[in-house]
């Protein structure tokens, strides 16, 4: 017997039923798929609708929140920056190069459907480990595509993470956030309305390529090998020529003010950006089939329908000014058809020809607001059995140990252009990205900056992800301070395995418990997200791994932020207090010991800690600034020295816990010698615990009774891992 | 009066704003003019910016050199107007025949984007004037086709006439001699690979860049009689 239709799209038999009941009829094979990728997980977060709802969402500054393509603050001078966060994991792993450059025009579309010209990617990799070769393939490939994408479509990368992990060998993490900025008064949403209007289809044609990309593809784990070449066909194949056309045709038109609504076509293709403009704007839809330029001939609607080929926009314009729109496009070579027309009405109508047969007939909103919403069983796991950080034996070289967590990421930046529309004023590989913040319509330079940075942590998240996930955000915060920058809103993307194992259940809903609670103690909203569920291969779910994106504002940029630098001669301290916890350092995980229980993350000292460091390097008090994060206090130290070329020597570090121990709230503060009473008595007033942990010079890393690495030693290995590592040798 | 500095804009440009934005910054008037354009107007200079023309199609440049603009930047280039290519202007120029050589792929086929630091060869040339022979100046590189490439006859006449105008000091991209940037017969013509633009203002990491566009702004006054 074989398989029943809405099985093989990917939809249950209870959903099924629902789709029967709200049709009152049994829906034909169209309707079926259209209802399959709307329904998908990954279109309609049926999983993790339910949870989301606990996070803060609102603050005056907050223009758009969550559930529009992006969210957008206010951000001053009659600007306003929308920011948004996304995965393409499961098309990355099958296709790196394809799936990453598809990832990254993805999220140019959602920013550029706001009415904000896009200024800045950042992308948050994982990988697993560096000697897998399925792993280097991946990456490599992953890179390259965003960096040939990301380059011709002329939008910077200016920042991101790459962690090599083996949690990520069979499925690697591929995120992207887009940041844009737009003149106040322009902002667009995605929303059809007047009845009359007209939907038009802008930029490439349609093909069968990425058909069930998101029910097929990103929402079902991984098997084995032959399931992912089975798979290959839905991956999408992008072309950022098209884009970059498409960018300024879109620009154009919204300068014009000629779109009531714009919607850019994504997962599900035009069911989705059908569906939701008409719903959004509570009308109804005829939509010609045939009307709809195609690549190739025989395409069936089902298949045109849920087509997923990228670089298209759907716009709804008033027919007055249908001409206009058509002379915009052909003067930037972009295609532009009438596909469809508002109606009075509440229901979406696929149509053989305007007046011809209906093919499908359904309430636009059923598709997405009547979509399954689940509270699937959570259930938190039994006393832990991995071994705590106590049951690994202190290290016979803490050095070499040292040494071998350094690695410098340029390997990956210097293939982005990271530098285009002349704002960055730290790029990658700082704490976080600055970026002047010119007015987009006038270019007028504020003397502000936005600041951004990506941070994730899965294991601190594998061994408590509420706890985790908290720490994560106030890792972001303090990296903002590290550049000067107050905190203005997240976007997060949440990386989860299963959600029908109840533990990954229950450890998403910790993490959103977690960044709930920490972005309320921070007084920062979440404005977007993006959860990307069924992260397995092989049955095993990855490590939890929600990524933060964190944007800031730095009121007053008069000069470039001190950034992780040493200086001979200058003094060294830390800010914040003191830990010897190894619970979810990278040390102990790459030991194996992966238990234990975090440091708890003190709310009022974080935020002492964070606003003395904002204001040391606001003053120009600070020569030097880097936060402790992933390696501890070792690794921050050291990449202080080897990206400056100055060593150190510094005492007051006990152990190797208190080495590698990656507790909460540190951030190391390099000042002049004459500047030093000054911090301290600054650090005093604000009630930050300071250790004097020494000075910067000469050309050993020493740290006390613990470490002694020669400076050239140590910078080769920083410079080399990732270029030996991929086989492009030394670069010196 | 300022001089007046025309940036081209092809289909998939997209340093033409970074280009006015400094060019302005340095006292200079910039406008942006459309690649469909069959004349040039009143313009002193014209630059053609860094991006990817065309998608880079078939090869960097291959279907830009087309364009209809590119007849009247011929002519203007021939009447002895400054002409400037960066990065895929620079590839534009040699598809159209306007500089010599060709850029191919970087020899670590990977695309960079980074700082280097380049020697300027020779001070006779639109964008050059402005500098020391032997300064070195450090501007920010962003390509994955900038290895400069040309035939031994092509390479000796450029040493010979002293049309090198800048060589990187630790070759990042296999090009021949170390070329970064040359210049045609006439002087008038230049492309070079690093981008001038994004070394113009302090907080973006250094104004090595201003000493390159102040050479075409003096090259275009002195064109207009300014």
């Amino acid at each position: 017997m074989t398989e029943p239709i809405h099985r093989a799209l990917g939809l249950t038999d209870d959903e099924a039923v629902s789709i029967e009941a709200i049709l009152d009829r049994e829906p034909n094979h169209l309707e079926l798929a259209m209802f399959a990728v709307m329904w998908s997980e990954h279109c309609s977060y049926k999983s993790s609708r339910l949870h989301l709802r606990r996070l803060p969402t609102e603050a005056p500054w907050v223009l758009v929140g969550p559930g529009e393509n992006a969210g957008v603050v206010d951000v001053g001078d009659g600007i306003a920056a929308a920011i948004r966060i996304e995965s393409h994991n499961h098309p990355s792993a099958i296709e790196p190069y394809q799936g990453a450059a598809t990832g990254v025009g993805g999220i140019l579309r959602d920013i550029f459907t706001m009415g904000a010209r896009p200024i800045a990617l950042m992308d948050p990799l994982r990988f697993g480990p560096l000697d897998d070769p399925r792993s280097r393939w991946i990456a490599e490939g992953v890179v390259s595509g965003i960096s040939g994408y990301g380059n011709a479509v002329g939008v910077p990368t200016v920042g991101g993470e790459i962690v090599f992990d083996a949690t990520y060998k069979g499925n690697p993490l591929v995120n992207v956030l887009c940041l844009g900025v737009l003149p106040t008064d322009r902002l667009v949403l995605g929303q059809a309305s007047g009845v009359g209007n007209l939907a038009v289809l802008l930029g490439s044609s349609t093909g069968r390529d990425g058909i069930g990309g998101v029910s097929v593809l990103a929402s079902a784990g991984f098997s084995d090998d032959e399931s992912e070449s089975a798979k290959r066909p839905s991956v999408q194949v992008g072309d950022p020529f098209e884009e970059k056309r498409l960018i300024e045709a879109c620009l154009q038109l919204l300068d014009e003010h000629l779109v009531v609504g714009i919607q850019d076509l994504g997962g599900a293709g035009i069911t989705c950006a059908t569906s939701e403009t008409a719903s959004r704007g509570g009308v109804g839809m005829d939509v010609d089939v045939t009307a709809i330029p195609t690549r190739e001939p025989g395409m069936e609607p089902f298949e045109i329908m849920t087509s997923e080929s990228q670089e298209r926009m759907l716009a709804i314009v008033e027919p007055v000014g249908l001409d206009r729109v058509l002379a915009i496009c052909e003067r930037w070579e972009v295609r532009a058809s009438v596909i469809g027309v508002v109606t009075d009405g509440d229901r979406l109508r696929i149509r053989d020809g305007f007046e011809g047969e209906v093919l499908a007939d359904v309430p636009a909103s059923s598709l997405h607001d009547a979509a399954p919403l689940y509270d699937r069983p959570r259930q938190a796991p039994g006393p832990s059995s991995a071994p705590g950080p106590d049951s690994v034996a202190a290290p016979a070289d803490a050095g070499a140990d040292l040494v071998a967590m350094l690695t410098d990421t340029s390997w990956v930046s210097s293939q982005y252009d990271h530098q285009l529309f002349l704002n960055t004023v730290v790029g990658p590989g700082g704490d976080a990205t600055v970026l002047r913040l010119k007015h987009p319509g006038t270019g007028h330079d504020t003397g502000r900056a936005l600041a951004i940075t990506v941070d994730g942590n899965h294991r601190w998240c594998a061994v408590d992800p509420r706890r985790g996930t908290a720490l994560t955000v106030a890792e972001s915060v303090l990296n903002l301070a590290c550049v000067g920058a107050r905190p203005l809103a997240v976007v997060n993307c949440l990386n989860f395995g299963n959600p029908e194992n109840p533990e990954v259940m229950w450890q998403l809903s910790e993490a959103i418990d977690g960044m709930a609670d920490a972005c309320r103690a921070f007084g920062v909203p979440v404005i977007g997200g993006n959860v990307s569920l069924y992260n397995e291969s092989a049955g095993v779910s990855i490590d939890p791994t929600p990524v933060v994106g964190l944007l800031g504002l730095v009121d007053d940029l008069t000069a470039v932020p001190p950034g992780a630098r040493l200086t001979e001669g200058h003094r060294i301290l830390l800010l914040g207090p003191d830990t010897s916890n190894l619970a979810g350092s990278r040390w102990a995980a790459d030991r194996g010991a992966r238990g234990g229980s975090l440091d708890p993350l003190g709310y009022e000292v974080h935020t002492a800690v964070a606003d003395l460091t904002r204001a040391l390097v606001i003053g120009g008090l600070a020569s030097g600034v880097h936060d402790v994060s992933v390696g501890g206090l070792g690794v921050a130290l050291a990449e202080m020295a080897v990206s400056s070329g100055v060593g150190f020597s510094v005492a007051r570090i006990a152990d190797h816990r208190a080495l590698f121990a990656e507790g909460p709230s540190r951030v190391i503060v390099v000042v002049a010698p004459d500047m030093l009473a000054t911090v301290v008595a600054m650090a005093e007033h604000a009630s930050v615990a300071v250790t004097r942990l020494g000075l910067a010079t000469g050309d050993r890393l020493v740290i006390k009774g613990l470490v002694d690495v020669g400076l050239a030693d140590a910078t080769t290995q920083w410079r080399d891992r990732l270029p030996l590592a991929f086989g492009s040798g030394s670069t010196h | 009066m300022s001089p007046r500095v025309g940036v081209v804009l092809f289909p998939g440009s997209n340093c033409e704003q970074d280009v006015v934005e400094a060019i302005e910054s340095l006292g200079g008037e910039a406008g942006v003019i459309w690649h469909g354009a069959t004349e040039l107007g009143d313009v002193d200079a014209i630059v053609l910016p860094g991006g990817f023309a065309y998608g880079d199609y078939l090869r960097p440049g291959a279907i830009a050199r087309f364009s209809p603009v590119m007849g009247p930047v011929a002519d203007f280039a021939r009447a002895g107007g400054p002409v400037i290519g960066i990065c895929n202007g620079f590839q534009v120029l040699t598809e159209a025949g306007l500089l010599p050589g060709a850029l191919q792929k970087n020899a670590g086929l990977k695309f960079l984007c980074r700082s280097v630091t380049v020697r300027v060869e020779s001070t006779r040339s639109a964008l050059t004037n402005q500098a020391e022979v032997g300064q070195k100046l450090t501007i920010p590189i962003n390509h994955f086709e900038g290895n400069y490439t040309c035939d031994e006859r092509t390479i000796a006449e450029l040493r010979d006439d002293d049309r090198i105008l800048f060589t990187y000091v630790d070759n990042p991209n296999g090009s021949t001699s170390s070329i970064a940037g040359i210049c045609n017969a006439a002087r008038n013509v230049v492309g070079l690979m690093p981008h001038p633009e994004r070394a113009c203002h302090p907080l973006l990491g250094g104004t090595d860049g201003a000493i390159v566009l102040r050479s075409l702004l003096a090259a275009a006054g002195a064109r207009s009689g300014i």
